[in-house]
């Protein structure tokens, strides 16, 4: 029988909750790295017992954490226990985490400046990861998207972290703007059936994909419409929050975008609003069921101003349609006084029969729906505020 | 030149790094030469790997804006960190304190 691991950071640790296929009986570990902000976790789909986490602190930094046997215990890959804490030289080791962006002549691009929140032009400076992708291929191999926006690869299991710097160098650079959570490249998503092709989102400055493994980006923001900025059909400049594909039919995206529900057709080439029916499209997470790529999830927001559930009801709403048409789950959630957020790395699906949905939401509730999102329990009510949710199924 | 014993400099550091370095309270650095605030953290990075970059930048050496250093009841974050360490410090009656900066709620 197949087994599930949630995987999920929150602002003061990171936890574990396992569970059966039935997915109504759940181990909880953790904390892990009490204390500090785990932005997020993933694991590898070709080690599934690699896992990797972005442990970070606004007073200390960022530290990259690598567990190879499923989340028991954890090492900074750049210095294993056991192993010298020097290298060769009597160099330091502690290379797993630094995130330097490239400005070297053979392969990087100049550190320009981007925009401020007050439209004033502003150094490009690291400060966290935001998410970890592990390589769909080889299990040593994850890409990291961070703040300031930049997208970093290792190839030896995050021991050191080289940056892809064609992204940051794309040219429309001093036009990208931070969010409310600062300027982050937060949502990386690798094509399973073209190596070559990955796509980004960067809050704000939008979608972006690489056809040639991350040397050159293009801007895919055609059909975006944004308000709040000066030209609201611009290249740039807009406020992606999260994109989602079903690995099964690549080039059909999903974006939920600041205000708007969006699909793609044509691998970002061109976008359509598919906000429809829902009570607000203002949000943060979208993803798509595994088995049924026209089945898509998004939790309604009130307002940019009001981070909140609409209504003081916590509802997930789901188009089989891809889109424009939507359905309100609301069994097992709260229906009244409850005000949570549900950011944006923070949905995930499973690949079960039937298929699992899960979220975590601000007041540090994981939900869980075993049964496409028609019934919905907690599987833990009071951790930390969530930040980030992955599942893995596991045979 | 000969150069004497190694100086036995103490340091706190706060608690979220002690975790990370899975080291107590209190540690002890053995700087050869002269005894600074960089030669400290040349040390102490030498010795704990996990915690480059934690309390200075990577790179530019820069002090983490959120952490401060002191010793003998002084504020040494916005000294150079090329100026010697009190004597102090350096015959090991006073620790070099590594304190993160009081902020949140």
């Amino acid at each position: 029988m197949s087994n599930v691991r949630v995987l999920v950071g929150t602002r003061k640790g990171a936890f574990i909750l396992s569970s059966d296929g039935n997915r109504e009986k759940w181990d909880v570990s953790g904390p892990h790295f009490a204390g500090w902000e785990i932005y997020h976790m993933k694991g590898s789909s070709k080690n599934p017992n690699r896992i990797y986490a972005s442990q970070t602190s606004g007073w200390f930094g960022q530290i990259i954490q690598r567990s190879d046997d499923g989340g028991k215990t954890w090492i900074q890959p750049g210095t294993p226990p056991g192993e010298p804490t020097t290298g060769p030289g009597g160099m330091p080791k502690g290379e797993s985490n630094k995130f330097v962006y490239d400005t070297s002549a053979e392969t990087g691009a100049p550190l320009t400046t981007h925009q401020f929140y007050d439209g004033t032009q502003h150094p490009w400076d690291f400060k966290r990861v935001w998410h970890l992708e592990p390589s769909l291929t080889e299990a040593d191999t994850v890409y990291a998207g961070v703040e300031d926006a930049a997208i970093f690869r290792s190839k030896d299991g995050g021991k050191s972290w080289q940056e892809l710097s064609g992204l940051r160098g794309h040219g429309t650079g001093p036009k990208w703007q931070p969010g409310a959570g600062g300027m982050c490249l937060h949502t990386l998503i690798l094509d399973p059936s073209n190596p070559q092709r990955i796509y980004i989102a960067i809050s704000a400055a939008g979608a972006f994909r690489t056809d040639d493994g991350g040397k050159t980006w293009k801007p895919i923001n055609k059909g975006l419409y944004s308000q709040y900025i000066p030209n609201p059909t611009a290249e740039v400049g807009h406020c992606v929050h999260h994109i989602a594909m079903n690995g099964k039919r690549p080039n059909v995206l999903f974006m939920q975008k600041h205000w708007d529900v969006m699909r793609s057709d044509d691998a970002g080439e061109n976008w359509k609003e598919v906000s429809g029916n829902l009570p607000t499209d203002f949000g943060f997470v979208i993803d798509v069921h595994a088995h049924e790529p026209e089945t898509i999830y998004v939790v309604p927001i009130k307002s940019d101003g009001e981070h909140y559930v609409h209504e003081g009801k916590l509802r997930v709403y789901r188009s089989h349609t891809g889109g424009n048409e939507w359905e309100a789950l609301t069994k097992g959630l709260p229906q009244s006084n409850c005000y949570v957020n549900v950011l944006r790395d923070s949905m995930a699906v499973d690949s079960l029969d039937k298929c699992g949905i899960y979220f975590g939401t601000t007041g540090g509730q994981v939900y869980c729906s075993n049964d496409a999102g028609d019934n919905w329990a907690p599987v833990v009510r009071d951790l930390p505020a969530v930040l980030s949710v992955e599942v893995q199924t596991l045979s | 030149m000969t150069l004497g014993p190694a100086a036995k400099i103490r340091v706190i550091l706060p608690p979220h790094l002690r975790t990370l370095a899975r080291a107590g309270r209190e540690l002890t650095i053995e700087i050869p030469g002269e005894v600074t605030i960089r030669s400290v953290l040349d040390a102490l990075e030498a010795s704990y790997p996990m915690l480059t970059g934690t309390i200075r930048d990577h790179v530019t050496h820069q002090r983490r804006p959120f952490l401060r250093f002191f010793a003998c009841e002084e504020d040494l974050s916005h000294e150079s960190p090329d100026v010697p360490l009190p004597e102090a410090v350096v015959s090991g009656k006073e620790p070099l304190l590594i304190l993160g900066a009081i902020a949140g709620g």
